[in-house]
């Protein structure tokens, strides 16, 4: 009887931990390093944050192609968090440097 | 109302003014890791005399840097403007072709302002680098610099017969391009210069440069090529710009591209590093990359002496 709860117990806690995970799914960094964003390209499920890291001597942004996210300026060590609640490919670039662009899919 | 007498070819006049300054070569010296560059027809600075025209391009203060690459942007900039106000004649005025501050702040704009005030030349004509327009899409930088100027800041003046051109092509940048003018001002100067003489000389100043210099670092402007289209029947044109931190040079036909070292920090040649950002040089060695850009021009010559010259 005991072990029989002991079981429900366990199976529900295993559920609780399940349903946790896919609720929020774990963080994906960027890094911004000698204008480049690594990785350039990030795949990600429906809810994941993305974190984006300056670690360059000098300012960038972090700028969607369609205005779904935009970042303050980060200096360095500066970061920003965007989560995405839908599938789709989105493209960014630093709207300092256009040259640096990079890419989150999230299916 | 027009003055010109030939709307496209080139006149006799405006060939021989065009030749004049095809004529006038430049040469080159590697001083201390600063390429100073003369213009052989004015070999030294010239007197203050009549007819002359002296101004000095300062460029890239980066007012709020303090990372290693340079701790001390406001001693640099103080260095800038004692060597401005060491040479032998007073410039009339200063050019700032942008990047006045490193994060747009308007106490990093103060700071530079009040440093530029114990300068001799008390004029300053300034246009934006990326870095002054940074959150605001560059309101703070109209408000301060561009009250009396077009557009997102861009305008141009007459002083001496020389005709300025103040550009600005550091704002609604696109995902992997280069430095833009956009569809509007580009119709302002066709509209500006409609009105002068071919023999007219053209001083144009903008941040990122308006010649190819290393696309893959960002260092040009995509639609520079239309400008220069629009600036190609005068016979004397100067390009001045900033952005890469160190001096260069081009001539193409009637027009001289050149770029003038930063008072802030250095940056790599073109593909020399990982990366565009500050160059780290040891501290001994930092002013003798920095940098003032004296320019003159002579009346009658149609040619503009350059000379570069390092802090240190």
């Amino acid at each position: 009887m005991r072990l029989r709860a002991f079981i429900g117990l366990f199976v529900s806690a295993c559920f609780l931990v399940a349903a946790a995970a896919q609720s929020t799914p774990p963080p994906k960094e960027v890094k911004i390093d000698n204008f480049t964003f690594g990785p350039a390209e990030v795949i990600v499920p429906v809810g994941a944050t993305v974190t984006w890291t300056n670690r360059d001597d000098i300012p960038h942004t972090v700028v969607s192609s369609d205005k779904v996210f935009k970042s303050k300026v980060m200096d360095t060590e500066e970061k920003y968090s965007f989560t995405f609640a839908s599938t789709g490919t989105y493209t960014y670039f630093c709207s300092i440097h256009p040259k640096m662009t990079g890419k989150v899919i999230v299916r | 109302m027009s003055n010109h007498e030939h709307d496209d070819g080139i006149d006799r006049r405006g060939f021989l003014t065009c030749m004049a300054w095809a004529g006038t070569g430049a040469f080159f010296i590697m001083d201390g890791g600063v390429l100073k560059s003369y213009s052989l027809s004015t070999p030294k600075l010239p007197d203050a005399s009549a007819g002359t025209l002296h101004f000095v391009q300062i460029s890239d203060s980066h007012m709020g840097f303090n990372k290693a690459a340079n701790p001390d942007v406001v001693g640099t900039l103080q260095a800038a403007v004692e060597r401005i106000n060491a040479l032998p004649s007073v410039p009339e005025f200063m050019l700032h072709t942008g990047d006045i501050s490193h994060l747009s702040k308007p106490e990093e704009f103060d700071a530079v302002d009040q440093i530029l005030q114990s300068a001799r030349p008390k004029g300053v004509f300034f246009v934006p680098g990326e870095h002054d327009v940074l959150e605001d899409e560059g309101k703070l930088y109209l408000e301060r610099y561009g009250k009396s100027a077009k557009g997102a800041g861009w305008y141009s003046f007459d002083t001496k017969g020389v005709h300025f051109i103040g550009l600005v092509n550091v704002l609604n940048l696109k995902a992997g391009g280069l430095g833009t003018l956009g569809a509007e001002q580009l119709a302002w100067l066709q509209d500006d210069i409609s009105h002068l003489k071919h023999s007219t000389p053209i001083v144009v100043f903008a941040h990122i440069p308006l010649w190819s210099v290393y696309p893959e670092w960002g260092w040009g402007t995509d639609d520079a090529a239309q400008a220069l289209g629009l600036l190609k029947k005068f016979g004397s044109v100067t390009v001045l710009n900033g952005h890469i931190h160190q001096t260069m040079q081009k001539v193409e036909g009637n027009v001289t591209f050149h770029t003038a070292a930063s008072t802030a920090f250095p940056q790599p040649q073109p593909g020399a590093a990982d990366s565009p950002g500050p160059m780290k040089v040891p501290a001994d060695r930092l002013r003798s990359v920095l940098g003032i850009t004296d320019v003159t021009y002579r009346r009658g010559t149609h040619a503009l002496g350059i000379i570069d010259s390092p802090l240190a």
